[in-house]
């Protein structure tokens, strides 16, 4: 056994570090995209809406039914070809779409279950004061399955963090493509994938601290 | 005024409403009493439209809507002119007891927030929770969720207030604090239709009582002939139980 070179790795970690910024950007615009797609696709889910319900379901399944390196080189090295107006298309946009895409497929299914496990005297009360179904979804249903989703949604997030180390593949210099150059110019493999590994896993751990900030504030109208 | 015509509910080949004919005038009381099962609440819901009535016409005041043809704008008018009070409180989870009073105000009628809170302090105060205004329903006892249910009754201001079984899911300590509440917006002349099994509440408030059974009114009128000197044979039947 070598004994770790410390001080590349120190030295790395300022290089390494400066990817950050565009590994959190990527995550965070797919997230909130997929939030969007998947809570419209969770009411058209519950609400049964005619043909967009079947065309969600469909979605659904091919999203979660594909890996998603398969959806991402699909995106940035398929549809171009098929489509010409998507040869512009970068890998930073590439990923984000794909990211939102396959996400949005999962996060569909545990908004949906979310809301169907809101009591169903909450939907009676909000029509009964004369509520429309998109007032009763965003002031009543939404809020509380949202507490209910939450945990939920904040690992997907965490998933899809660590997911956007595959945008690497689409050519985009983000913190695992960095990487992947840092250590082939050092050949300190280890150095530098451990390093990563940890920066990964220290933006997870703070975004736990987070998630549980967020499920107090979510939770306070149940505290007793 | 209210007035409605041949109101029908059918689940599957099972007709739980079957052709009810009923007026209430402004600031008439009425208590529905019956055994479970006889389409009391389904009354109450198809009036509110939670239930879809089959056949029928209702008329609220100046409104007027056909069951078979009603839109959903049409059903949300018919909401709006009649607010209801459900047997398990049915409190917004996620909004205080004020936003819960408050909530159709802002969101149905489009009163700015400051006034449509400010209305709702008021009625807090009426019902007695001027200092849980900022509580959530979970922290409130069954008793002052009932309340905060009948003040967001009272917020609709609503032609007809329905009020289904108010104290049926209440542990017995609460019962009392409810029907004083109700008794008090009965002597205001809230127009109102009670589905109620406490039959001493119903013989106080009411100006009519209606019994039902099978879907059908059976027999109806002031409560001192309803209780006294029902005529129907069904009638007698159903008071000896309960009385």
């Amino acid at each position: 056994m070598r004994p770790l070179d410390l001080d590349y790795m120190l030295g790395l970690v300022p290089v390494l570090l400066k990817y950050v910024p565009l590994t959190l950007a990527m995550a965070s615009v797919a997230m909130v995209l997929a939030l969007v797609l998947a809570s419209l696709m969770a009411i058209i889910r519950v609400m049964k809406v005619p043909v967009l319900d079947g065309f969600t379901r469909f979605f659904i399944s091919f999203f979660r039914g594909t890996p998603l390196l398969v959806q991402l080189f699909l995106f940035y090295y398929g549809l171009p070809q098929v489509f010409s107006f998507l040869t512009a298309i970068n890998g930073v946009t590439a990923a984000v779409m794909g990211l939102t895409l396959h996400f949005a497929a999962y996060m569909a299914e545990s908004i949906r279950a979310a809301i169907v496990g809101v009591d169903r005297s909450q939907w009676e009360a909000s029509l009964s004061v004369g509520m429309t179904t998109a007032q009763m979804m965003r002031r009543i249903i939404l809020p509380q399955a949202a507490r209910v989703a939450a945990p939920t949604l904040v690992n997907y997030f965490v998933d899809m963090i660590k997911s956007t180390s595959l945008a690497f593949t689409l050519g985009v210099t983000e913190l695992m493509g960095a990487t992947q150059k840092e250590a082939a110019g050092s050949f300190l493999y280890f150095e530098a994938f451990i390093l990563v590994a940890l920066i990964y896993w220290a933006i997870v751990e703070t975004l736990t601290v987070l998630q549980r900030r967020l499920e107090i504030r979510l939770g306070k109208a149940h505290a007793r | 005024m209210i007035s409605v015509r041949g109101l029908t509910k059918r689940y599957g080949a099972n007709t739980v409403l079957d052709g009810i004919d009923l007026d209430i005038g402004e600031g008439e009381r009425v208590a529905v009493i019956g055994s479970s099962g006889t389409g009391k609440s389904t009354l109450l819901r198809c009036l509110n439209f939670l239930e879809k009535p089959d056949e029928g016409d209702i008329r609220i005041g100046d409104i007027s809507v056909d069951a078979r043809t009603a839109s959903a704008a049409e059903q949300r008018r018919v909401r709006r002119h009649t607010s209801f009070v459900f047997q398990n409180y049915a409190l917004f989870a996620n909004k205080t007891a004020l936003e819960n009073i408050a909530e159709g105000l802002i969101t149905v009628r489009g009163w700015p927030k400051e006034e449509a809170h400010a209305r709702a302090r008021d009625i807090l105060s009426t019902i007695g929770l001027a200092d849980r205004g900022e509580s959530y329903p979970a922290a409130l006892s069954g008793g002052q969720q009932q309340r905060v249910g009948i003040g967001r009754a009272m917020a609709a201001d609503a032609e007809l207030m329905l009020i289904d079984e108010p104290t049926s899911a209440l542990d017995p300590e609460w019962i009392d604090e409810v029907l004083q509440l109700l008794k008090k917006i009965a002597d205001a002349r809230q127009t109102m239709l009670i589905v109620t099994h406490e039959m001493q509440f119903a013989r106080d408030i009411a100006d009519r009582v209606i019994f039902m059974d099978g879907g059908r009114i059976i027999e109806q009128g002031p409560p001192a002939h309803m209780f006294k000197d029902p005529s129907d044979p069904r009638t007698r039947a159903f008071l000896r139980k309960v009385l």
